[in-house]
C-alpha cells in the first residue's frame, strides 16, 4: 500500500535528520516550507472533509481521521528529533560557557602554576 | 622521585565530608592538586581550597566528563607539565597507587596508565557491582578493541603531550568508555597497572547507581551513529 511506503519514508527522514543533526540555513528553510505546508493541508482538511478522505483513500488508508492520525505519527517524530537537537546544541555551549568561565578563574590558596 | 610536572586532576560534586582528606593525601605526594568542583551545592570547593588543591568552579554542573575536560584544559595552560593523574574525589582511590602508575608511565614511556581493580586487590565489591562492571568491561573491550580489565577507573595517568588530542565530548558518564575508545583510534600507547579499589560505604553512596549503566550505553550509542553518519 501507498500509505506505507509513505509512513515508513517519513519515519526514515526523521531517522536521518537526527543523524544528520545540521544546523544549516537549507535545513531550516526546509522546515518552514514543510510548516507552511502542514498548515496548508490543515486547512483544506477543516474546509472539505471529504477532500481528506479522498486522498486518504488514493493512498490506501480508510478514513480521513485515519490518515491525520498516521501523519501527526511521523511529524511527532520530526518535532520531538528537531527538539532534542537544539537542547543538544544549547547543552554544548553551556559547557563551553561553563568552563570558560572555570578557567578564567581559577582559586588557588597557594602559589601554583609557574613558580620559576 | 619529582613530582613536580605532574597535576592531579579531581573532578567532585557534593564531596565536602570526603575531599579534604583526599586533596591532603594527594598532596603528601603530589604538589600539584586541581579540584574542579562541578557545581556542588555544599563547601566541597572550599574544603578543598583549604586542603591546598587549586579550584576551578563549573557554576553548574555539568557531569565528570565535563569536569575532566575542564581540568585537562586547565593543565595544558600549565608550563612545565608532563602527566595528569585522574583521581576520584570519595576516596577510593590509593595515591600510593597513583604514585607506581605515574613511575610506570615514565619509565616505559607511555601515553596512558590505565588502573585496573580487578586485575589487583579488590576491597568489599558488592556482587550486583561486579557484574555491572564486568558487563560494561566486555562491551568496552569489544567496542574499544583495548583488552582491559577494568574500563571505568578513575584513576588514570595521562602524558601532556596527548591531551589536545584527546578533547572529551561525553560530558556525564560515558567519558570513560570514549576515552578508551580515542586511545585505540589514536594508536596511543597505553599500559594497565594493577591497583586497590576501597569501597567504603561513604564511596559506595557517592558512586554512580548501576541503573545508569544503560545512560551510558545510550550515550555512546548515539555518539557512535553520529560519528558513522
Amino acid at each position: 500500500m501507498i500509505i506505507k511506503l509513505l509512513l515508513l519514508a517519513g519515519i526514515l527522514g526523521a531517522v536521518v535528520t537526527a543523524l544528520r543533526s545540521s544546523t544549516s540555513m537549507t535545513y531550516l528553510a526546509v522546515r518552514r516550507v514543510a510548516l507552511l505546508a502542514f498548515a496548508g493541508a490543515a486547512a483544506v482538511s477543516v474546509l472539505s472533509p471529504s477532500t481528506l478522505t479522498w486522498v486518504a483513500n488514493r493512498v490506501g488508508v480508510g478514513r480521513g481521521t485515519d490518515l491525520v492520525l498516521y501523519g501527526l505519527v511521523v511529524v511527532f517524530l520530526f518535532v520531538s528529533i528537531g527538539v532534542y537537537q537544539r537542547i543538544q546544541h544549547l547543552e554544548e555551549r553551556i559547557v563551553r560557557l561553563t568552563r570558560t568561565l572555570a578557567l578564567n578563574d581559577p582559586d588557588s590558596r597557594e602559589a601554583d602554576g609557574p613558580e620559576e | 622521585m619529582k613530582m613536580d610536572d605532574v597535576w592531579v586532576v579531581v573532578p567532585m560534586y557534593n564531596e565536602a565530608s570526603a575531599i579534604a582528606a583526599v586533596v591532603h593525601d594527594l598532596r603528601t605526594v603530589f604538589p600539584r592538586v586541581v579540584c574542579v568542583d562541578d557545581g556542588s551545592v555544599d563547601q566541597t570547593a572550599v574544603e578543598a581550597g583549604i586542603a591546598g588543591a587549586t579550584v576551578l568552579r563549573h557554576s553548574v554542573n555539568l557531569g565528570q566528563g565535563a569536569a575532566l575536560q575542564t581540568g585537562f584544559d586547565f593543565v595544558a595552560r600549565q608550563p612545565g607539565a608532563n602527566w595528569v593523574v585522574t583521581f576520584d574525589a570519595d576516596g577510593q582511590h590509593l595515591v600510593s597507587d597513583a604514585e607506581r602508575m605515574v613511575g610506570v608511565a615514565r619509565s616505559q614511556d607511555l601515553d596512558v596508565v590505565l588502573a585496573s581493580r580487578f586485575a589487583g586487590a579488590v576491597d568489599n565489591i558488592p556482587r550486583v557491582r561486579r557484574t555491572v562492571l564486568a558487563a560494561a568491561v566486555a562491551y568496552t573491550r569489544w567496542s574499544s578493541k583495548l583488552a582491559v580489565t577494568d574500563t571505568h577507573n578513575g584513576l588514570r595517568v595521562i602524558s601532556t603531550r596527548v591531551l589536545p588530542r584527546l578533547s572529551l565530548k561525553q560530558s556525564r558518564m560515558a567519558h570513560a568508555s570514549e576515552l578508551l575508545n580515542r586511545i585505540h583510534t589514536l594508536g596511543l600507547a597505553y599500559g594497565e597497572v594493577p591497583t586497590t579499589v576501597v569501597y567504603t560505604p561513604y564511596s559506595l553512596k557517592k558512586t554512580q547507581t548501576n541503573l545508569n549503566s544503560i545512560n551510558i550505553l545510550f550515550d555512546l550509542a548515539l555518539a557512535r551513529l553520529r560519528a558513522g553518519s
